[in-house]
């Protein structure tokens, strides 16, 4: 009996479909990586803003958070939470600073993270550089993210 | 141990993590993760070398080495946050909805030939086929992770389209399994590892596919990303597609390196009632949060008066207590599920004596 459809056939649209869609793929990856800079407003990606980025992973705050969407659930998004401090950066670190050491009870709250007066700075100055991306749609759809 | 101290007493000086989901591992550690996948690699390369060289080896084969160079992508960690998340879903998205793929049709197919005896022909052109579907779909598909990330607006509706046919290729791992059960030309003895693998297949198709669909659409997305919605679809789908595939593959070679075609039939009943237990309570662990996500979306994102998040999560705490509820089963289930293999063990001694 004559196969209509037979496995070498399998085999090319295999072949051929993967690769086709890889270099478009790589294709769209060239694109976008030319328009994020702009996007990204990297004039503004200072030393301190890199430093910053570095302090957020070293403390793990991804651990609890979420940053544009992307993380834990635990604990509110931060990727507009300059914003939502209404874009002072002083609430910020006085947020940050003044969590009790052993918690709030009764509610999840946030641990006292102990960093120098610099490490704080640029810590803020990633989440000010963050909140500025420009995203699709504006993403988060509110303040509360 | 307070969690501000974590990054002192882990020695995160010496051993930087990079903090990032899923990426948290030390330097170090994710340079042994690269040996011991090359080394994996090189074991299931040799053996094959030595052995037939099916269609099903080199696909196991092709989805290892994805897996090794995809990883790569998670030493690149750029200043630029945006351009750091491109390339972290590179490991991400690219593993679960491209590479392991691979990995999960081959092992299915293999498990699926030995216990069914369905002719290897009819089998390759169905792995062909799946895998064809998977990449073709799952590549340009990690655009659903570019919505709102600070990448360009067209990702919207070029992640939609190809995400939302992203369960194509789960939904025909589900016919073909059940397919080939049907036309089976033997009995197998060994009824957990068929019943693993039927299941795998159902639970990946359900967890990935459906609930994969039901937030990968750009405009629904919008609302749901990073919800407890995210952690419903995470849960289903990896322990349907891949916390199974290794318990079918588990299920299928621990009693032929002992020597026997299957376990002791009470044996398999313990087996059996673990992949109950487990497989029902991460469908109820799913529906909790599920209605814990629908909730906050609702509340945090969509009514008219959205409300902060801490708000938001008391007031959906119920649903995490019932699914708290499920975890509990959930480990019952597991508990079953090794004393499955002392049961065996057990039994076989008996024979033996
Ligand atoms: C153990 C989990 C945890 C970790 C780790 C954590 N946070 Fe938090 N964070 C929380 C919780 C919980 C809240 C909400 C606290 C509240 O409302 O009382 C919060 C709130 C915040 C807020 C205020 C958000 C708002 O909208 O009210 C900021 C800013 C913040 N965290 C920054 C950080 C930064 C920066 C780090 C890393 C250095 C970090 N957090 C690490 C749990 C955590
Ligand atoms: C049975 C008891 C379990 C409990 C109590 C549990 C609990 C949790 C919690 C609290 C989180 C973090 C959610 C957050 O970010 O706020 C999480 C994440 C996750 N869990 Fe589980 N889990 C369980 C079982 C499993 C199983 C069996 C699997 C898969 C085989 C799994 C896979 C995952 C994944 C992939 C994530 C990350 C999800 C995401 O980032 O979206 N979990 N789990
Ligand atoms: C077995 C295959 C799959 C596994 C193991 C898996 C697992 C996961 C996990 C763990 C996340 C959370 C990532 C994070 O922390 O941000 C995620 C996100 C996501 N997955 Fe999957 N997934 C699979 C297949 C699919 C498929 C087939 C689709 C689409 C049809 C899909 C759509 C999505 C979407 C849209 C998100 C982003 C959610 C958000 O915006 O927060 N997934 N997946
Ligand atoms: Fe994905």
């Amino acid at each position: 009996m004559r196969e209509l459809f037979t496995k070498g056939m399998a085999r090319n649209i295999y072949y051929g479909g993967s690769l086709f869609f890889i270099l478009v793929f790589l294709g769209l990856t060239f694109d976008t990586t030319a328009r994020i800079p702009e996007r990204a407003h990297v004039e503004a990606l200072t030393e301190s803003v890199a430093r910053g980025k570095e302090v957020w992973e070293e403390y793990n705050c991804i651990g609890c958070h979420t940053l544009l969407g992307e993380g834990a659930y635990f604990a509110p998004e931060l990727g507009n939470v300059f914003d939502r401090f209404g874009g002072s950066r002083e609430a910020i670190k006085a947020f940050i600073r003044s969590r009790p050491e052993q918690g709030i009870p009764g509610r999840r709250s946030m641990p006292k993270f102990d960093m120098s007066e610099a490490d704080l700075d640029a810590l803020v100055d990633f989440l000010e550089w963050t909140s500025k991306i420009r995203r699709a749609r504006d993403w988060p759809p509110n303040i509360h993210g | 141990m307070p969690y501000s101290k974590l990054a002192l007493y882990s020695g995160n000086r010496l051993f930087p993590t990079m903090g990032r989901e899923f990426l948290e591992q030390p330097t170090i550690v994710k340079i042994g993760i690269v040996l011991i996948a090359l080394g994996f690699l090189y074991n299931v390369g040799m053996t094959v070398l030595k052995g037939r060289k099916t269609v099903i080896n080199v696909v196991l084969l092709t989805g290892l080495v994805g897996l090794a160079v995809m990883f790569l992508f998670a030493f690149y960690n750029p200043d630029n946050l945006v351009l750091d998340k491109y390339y972290w879903w590179w490991v991400v998205h690219l593993w679960v909805e491209g590479v392991w793929e691979l990995i999960l049709g081959s092992i299915l197919a293999f498990v699926l030939i030995q216990v069914t005896g369905v002719d290897r022909e009819v089998i390759d052109k169905w792995l062909y086929l799946i895998i064809a579907m998977a990449l073709i779909t799952g590549i340009v598909g990690t655009g659903h992770h570019y919505y709102w990330i600070g990448t360009p607006e067209y990702w919207q509706w070029l992640g939609s389209v190809f995400s939302a046919l992203e369960p194509l290729p789960f939904f025909f791992m589900t016919v073909f399994a059940f397919n080939m059960i049907f036309r089976r030309r033997r009995e197998h003895p060994n009824k957990a590892a068929t019943l693993w693998a039927m299941g795998c297949a159902v639970m990946a198709f359900l967890g990935a596919g459906v609930w994969g669909f039901l937030h990968t659409l750009a405009p629904v997305n919008y609302y749901t990303h990073g919800s407890q919605i995210t952690a419903a679809h995470g849960h289903m789908a990896f322990y349907g597609a891949y916390a199974m595939i290794v318990l079918t593959i588990i299920s299928y070679a621990m009693p032929k390196l002992a020597g026997r075609e299957a376990a002791p039939p009470r044996a398999q009943v313990v087996e059996m009632w673990g992949f109950w237990l487990m497989t029902v309570a991460m469908v109820f662990i799913t529906l909790f949060l599920t209605g814990a996500g629908i909730l906050q979306v609702w509340l945090q994102r969509y009514s008219d008066n959205p409300l902060p998040f801490m708000v938001v999560q008391e007031k959906i705490a119920f649903f995490y207590w019932l699914r708290e509820g499920a975890g509990v089963v959930f480990l019952i289930g597991l508990v079953c599920y090794y004393a499955s293999f002392i049961v065996g063990r057990r039994q076989a001694g008996e024979a033996a004596a």
